[in-house]
């Protein structure tokens, strides 16, 4: 397996709460930059990003369009923009038609992600009450990434994690502390 | 279906510039990998040779091409924030002129221009303003000059337009017939449509106020940067100047050109320059 370079995430209904779980555990010395895409309401503000920022050792922000991907941090899509990652290892923000009824989409950032990261990519769908998610871990996996789902037994809500798991074959199907200890394992490899 | 590589992509836009103008080499290649994709299979192509060879040999099929690397995603009254912003920041600045002009670059089928319109016609400055709608996608130009959107839309602008502080109605700016909403022709008069190309063209006129919202978001930093160069010689002293919500001067070699007036709302005014001459 190679090492991981970026680790992408998407979580809808019950995705705050799951997000939390993780980000919180990361260690201080994580340094994989994670992207995350949670489903939410167009007008809807960031302090949920400042609170979980505050109990996290890594850096959790709102991504800025142009921004270098940097070690440590962990970047949330703005609402209302797509989130995709640049060949130059920028972050790329975009108003385009929603996908799959979102903005930001899950589908988005796992496929520019993949065209970027390719073998080096790990994909985690999180809970959530659509299908948005399934076409992009496909993606990965195809482009010979990581592919993980939360086990849709513990989330919230497990249509998002199914869809996933039925879309192609997934090499890990766990429990969000099985993902923070995947997370961690990765992040040993490379240091 | 082949996916695109860089490459490919690098030549793809090349083939589009060198037998037509239309330049897209210094966009952003994750945004413009979207859309190609999703041209490659609305057009069933499967290789990108075949589709390189469709845009050489068939103009028709470049242009729409074209259309789907231009389309810009525009509603009423998007992010009430900001429009709040423009209604009470904006305005008391642009109300000590006698007479203004304003620059919507990037305009596409036009709803935004209408926003700002409105605005102006409440707030008893219109007739005193020039508005220049541009963008290079013609076929959007045209449906902004004519004016008539559909309906689907309605309940979230009205609900946007309330909630960036309007007082009176939208309603009492447009008809309505046919599921069509036809905006006003006293909202229409002032306004010039015009085909400007950003990429391509130089500056295209003195302006008060110049508002470009999620346009250059695609461009690249170089690209950016030439556009604010733009912006900066079209501005007047003193100028405003109204970026999109995401859009950070901080990353432009323009940023130490403006004062910020709004940070979250990303609205700058051009500081005062001072001729050698």
């Amino acid at each position: 397996m190679d090492n991981i370079k970026a680790v992408v995430i998407g979580s809808s209904s019950g995705g705050i709460n799951a997000l939390s779980f993780i980000l919180e555990r990361l260690p201080a010395d994580f340094k994989i930059p994670v992207l995350v895409v949670q489903h939410l309401h167009a007008e809807s503000e960031g302090y949920w990003i400042d609170l979980i920022n505050k109990k996290s050792n890594v850096i959790v922000k709102e991504a800025d369009n142009k921004e270098n991907i940097q070690e440590g941090h962990v970047y949330i899509a703005p609402p209302d923009y797509h989130l995709l990652v640049d060949y130059d290892d920028t972050i790329a923000l975009s108003k385009d038609e929603k996908v799959n009824f979102s903005r930001p989409s899950v589908d988005v950032l796992f496929e520019s992600a993949s065209d970027v990261y390719g073998t080096r990519l790990a994909g985690i769908v999180l809970t959530g009450a659509n299908d948005d998610g399934a076409q992009g871990l496909k993606r990965i996996k195809e482009k010979g990434g990581i592919t993980i789902v939360q086990d849709p037994a513990e989330a919230a809500y497990k249509e998002m994690p199914e869809a996933a798991i039925r879309k192609s074959k997934t090499d890990f199907i766990l429990s969000l502390h099985g993902i923070v200890e995947f997370l961690k394992k990765s992040n040993i490899k490379i240091r | 279906m082949e996916d695109l590589t860089r490459n490919q992509i690098k030549e793809l836009l090349e083939s589009l510039y060198d037998r037509y103008g239309y330049d897209f080499r210094d966009y952003n290649t994750a945004h413009i990998k979207r859309r190609l994709t999703n041209r490659m299979t609305l057009s069933q192509l499967s290789s990108s040779e075949e589709f390189r060879n469709k845009v050489l040999e068939e103009p028709s099929f470049a242009s729409l091409l074209l259309k789907d690397l231009s389309i810009q995603v525009t509603e009423m009254f998007r992010d009430p924030s900001f429009y709040q912003a423009l209604r009470n920041t904006v305005i008391p600045l642009l109300k000590t002129y006698s007479f203004l002009k304003i620059w919507h670059a990037g305009t596409a089928s036009g709803e935004e221009v209408y926003s700002i319109a409105i605005i102006l016609k409440e707030e008893n400055l219109y007739d005193r303003c020039l508005i220049y709608a541009t963008d290079f996608n013609q076929q959007a130009l045209d449906k902004g000059r004519e004016g008539i959107y559909s309906d689907e839309k309605i309940q979230e602008n009205i609900k946007n337009y309330r909630l960036s502080g309007g007082e009176g109605s939208l309603s009492d700016h447009f008809v309505y017939k046919y599921n069509k909403i036809i905006m006003n022709a006293s909202l229409r008069k002032n306004i010039v449509w015009a085909n400007h190309n950003l990429v391509t063209d130089s500056v295209f006129a003195e302006a008060n106020l110049i508002l470009c919202r999620n346009v250059m978001i695609y461009f690249n930093k170089d690209l950016q940067n030439k556009v604010h160069n733009l912006f900066l010689q079209s501005l007047s002293n003193g100028g405003i100047l109204c970026l999109g919500m995401k859009e950070n001067m901080e990353f432009t070699e323009a940023k130490d050109k403006y004062m910020i007036l709004d940070k979250k709302n990303k609205i700058y005014k051009k500081k005062y320059q001072f001729s050698n001459h």
